[in-house]
C-alpha cells in the first residue's frame, strides 16, 4: 500500500541482496562476460564485492542519495571497478552498460521477491536512484582514469623524445617548449637535468627560438630551469632571443639580468666554449 | 663519538661526502670537524660530495651555507658537488637558494673549479 | 580540498619527540610515497615537505606527531596525506610564517610558504596557545 516506510523498503532490499546474492552475482557477471578481458571468475569476484557493499549500505542509515559518494565500501568497490576498466582501455559505454545491466538484474530480483506492488514500486525507485548515481561515479572515475593514463603515456613519450642535443664536449642544447603545462614542463626539466648529469655537461644552452611569445608562465619556467641547472653546478646560456621577445620580456618586467643570453645558437655555443675555457662561471657562486 | 663521515685530504683540498640519510647530529659533527681541519691544516679548498644525498631541506641548506661562509673566512673555498636532479628541482620549487655556495656537477669538476688540473690534459676543445 | 578527501586506508602515526624521530619520519614518508607509486622527483618533494613540517613541530612546537597515509578523491586520484600536529605555542603571525625564512635561508623561520609550493593541498590550523596542525596532500598526477 502507499505510504510504505523507506526503512521497511531498505530492509527488504537488504534481505533480498543477502538471500539472492549468488544468483545476482552470476546474473550480472554473466551479462558482462565477453565485454572485456576480465575472466568469469574475476567478474564474479568484483560483483560479489560490490553487491556485499551495496547490501551493507542499503541496510544502513546513510541517505540513499549519499551512499555512492560516502559509503566507503560502496565507493571503493565502484572506484576500483572503474579504474580497472580504465586501465584495460574498455569502451566508455562499458561502464554505463554494466550499471544498466546491474539495474536490470536487481529489478528482476525485486519482482521475484515480492508481490506487493507498492513495495516493488518503492524498491525500484530506490534501486534506480542508487544505481544512477553509481553510473555517474563509475563514468567519472573511468574518464579521469583514462585521462591520467593518456597523460602518463604522453609523459613517457615526452621524456623519451625530449630533444637534448650534445652540441659539443660538455655542452648540451635543448629547445624550450613554451606551451607545456607545468606538470609536463617538469618532465622536460627533469630530462634536461639528468642529461646534464649523464653527459657531465658544463653548459646547457636553452634555445627559445621556437617559443612564439614569452609570457609570465614561460618566463617562470625558464627561470626555474636556469635555477635548477645552476644548483647542479652547470651554467646556462639562453639563445634565440629575438628583438620582439626581448621587448616583451622587458615590458613584463621580468629580470633576466643574471642570465647570459644570446641571439643565435652559434653565439651561444661560442659563449659556452669560452665559459668552459675560463673554468669559471659567471654565477660561479650561486645566489 | 666521531662524525662517522669520511674526510679525505688531497694536497690542500679536503674532500668529504654526505650520505643519503643525514641526521642533525651527524651534520653538525661533520661541520665541526671540517672547520677545525680547515683552520689547522692550511686548507684552501673543500669539496662536499652530495651525490648520495636524497633530501636537502632548509636545515641541510643552512648547514651548507654556514660551512661555506665559515670556510671562506678561514681562507678556503667550498664547492658542493653532485646534486641530484630531483633535489635540484625540489630546491628550485621550494625557493631555497644556496647563497654563497659554489656547485659543481661532480667531484672531478669541483677539483677543476678549485684549480686542480689533470697532468695529461687533452686539447680543451676536442668534441 | 577537504570535502573531496576521503581517508581510504590506514594512516600511520609517528611521534616527533626526539631528534631521532625526524629521521624516522622522513623514512616513513619516503616508504609511503614509494608504495603509492610516486616518481622519484615527487617523492623527493613530499619527503622534503615532511622534513620541514616535522622539524617545525620539533623546534617550534615542542614536539608532536606526524600522520601519513594514502587518500583518494572524488575522481579516484591517489594522494599522500601528511598531518603534522604539535601542542606548542601556536603561530601568532601566520602571514609571517608563510613568507619568512626561505629566501635568505638564514634564521629559524617556519618557511611554510616554501613547503606549500611542494604540495598540492595545504591547510594550516593554528592559534596562540592552541598548538599547530598542518595538513598537506600531494596527488599523483
Amino acid at each position: 500500500m502507499l505510504g510504505t516506510d523507506e526503512g521497511q523498503v531498505r530492509e527488504v532490499l537488504a534481505r533480498m541482496l543477502a538471500e539472492d546474492q549468488a544468483t545476482l552475482v552470476r546474473d550480472w557477471a554473466g551479462q558482462q562476460a565477453g565485454t572485456g578481458p576480465e575472466s568469469g571468475r574475476e567478474l564474479q569476484r568484483e560483483a560479489t564485492g560490490l553487491l556485499e557493499a551495496l547490501r551493507g549500505a542499503v541496510g544502513g542509515s546513510l541517505p540513499v542519495a549519499r551512499i555512492v559518494e560516502q559509503d566507503p565500501a560502496v565507493r571503493d568497490a565502484l572506484t576500483s571497478w572503474s579504474e580497472r576498466r580504465a586501465r584495460v582501455g574498455a569502451e566508455p559505454s562499458a561502464t554505463a552498460m554494466a550499471m544498466l545491466a546491474l539495474k536490470r538484474t536487481m529489478l528482476g530480483a525485486i519482482e521475484r521477491h515480492t508481490e506487493d506492488s507498492a513495495l516493488r514500486y518503492r524498491a525500484a525507485l530506490l534501486v534506480n536512484e542508487l544505481l544512477d548515481s553509481a553510473g555517474v561515479l563509475t563514468f567519472a572515475v573511468y574518464a579521469s582514469g583514462r585521462e591520467r593514463i593518456i597523460r602518463e603515456q604522453h609523459s613517457q613519450v615526452l621524456e623519451l623524445s625530449t630533444p637534448v642535443v650534445r652540441l659539443w664536449r660538455h655542452v648540451l642544447a635543448v629547445p624550450l617548449i613554451g606551451t607545456l603545462d607545468s606538470a609536463r614542463a617538469q618532465v622536460v626539466m627533469n630530462s634536461l637535468l639528468e642529461a646534464i648529469q649523464a653527459n657531465e655537461a658544463r653548459v646547457a644552452i636553452i634555445d627559445i627560438t621556437g617559443v612564439p611569445t614569452v609570457d609570465t608562465a614561460v618566463a617562470q619556467h625558464l627561470l626555474q630551469t636556469v635555477g635548477a641547472v645552476r644548483l647542479m653546478g652547470a651554467e646556462c646560456v639562453v639563445s634565440g632571443i629575438r628583438p620582439s621577445i626581448a621587448q616583451t620580456i622587458t615590458q613584463l618586467g621580468i629580470d633576466l639580468s643574471h642570465i647570459v643570453t644570446r641571439g643565435s645558437l652559434a653565439d651561444a655555443l661560442a659563449t659556452a666554449m669560452r665559459l668552459i675555457d675560463e673554468g669559471t662561471r659567471p654565477g660561479g657562486v650561486t645566489g | 663519538m666521531s662524525a662517522g663521515l669520511p674526510i679525505l685530504r688531497l694536497g690542500d683540498i679536503l674532500l668529504g661526502g654526505l650520505l643519503s640519510d643525514l641526521d642533525d647530529k651527524t651534520a653538525l659533527a661533520f661541520t665541526d670537524e671540517l672547520t677545525e681541519r680547515i683552520a689547522n691544516e692550511g686548507i684552501r679548498g673543500v669539496i662536499i660530495d652530495i651525490s648520495r644525498l636524497e633530501i636537502i631541506d632548509s636545515f641541510v641548506a643552512r648547514v651548507l651555507m654556514q660551512l661555506a661562509g665559515t670556510g671562506r673566512l678561514l681562507g678556503a673555498r667550498m664547492v658542493v658537488a653532485g646534486m641530484r636532479p630531483a633535489v635540484a628541482l625540489t630546491l628550485t620549487e621550494l625557493g631555497l637558494r644556496l647563497t654563497g655556495v659554489a656547485t659543481a656537477l661532480n667531484a672531478e669538476q669541483a677539483m677543476e673549479l678549485l684549480g686542480w688540473r689533470r697532468p695529461a690534459e687533452e686539447a680543451p676543445h676536442a668534441p | 580540498m577537504r570535502p573531496d578527501e576521503r581517508i581510504g586506508e590506514e594512516h600511520d602515526v609517528h611521534p616527533v619527540r626526539v631528534e631521532e624521530d625526524l629521521l624516522a619520519a622522513r623514512h616513513a614518508v619516503r616508504a609511503a610515497a614509494v608504495a603509492a607509486g610516486f616518481s622519484i622527483v615527487d617523492q623527493t618533494k613530499i619527503v622534503t615537505a615532511a622534513s620541514e613540517l616535522v622539524r617545525n613541530a620539533y623546534i617550534h612546537g615542542g614536539g608532536g606527531t606526524m600522520t601519513v597515509g594514502v587518500v583518494r578523491d572524488a575522481r579516484g586520484r591517489t594522494g599522500l596525506r601528511l598531518q603534522v600536529r604539535d601542542d606548542g605555542p601556536g603561530i601568532a603571525d601566520v602571514e609571517q610564517a608563510m613568507t619568512d625564512g626561505f629566501s635568505t635561508g638564514a634564521g629559524l623561520g617556519h618557511g611554510l610558504g616554501g613547503t606549500r609550493r611542494l604540495v598540492d593541498d595545504f591547510h594550516l590550523d593554528t592559534a596562540p596557545g592552541r598548538g599547530t596542525t598542518v595538513t598537506v596532500v600531494r596527488w599523483k598526477p
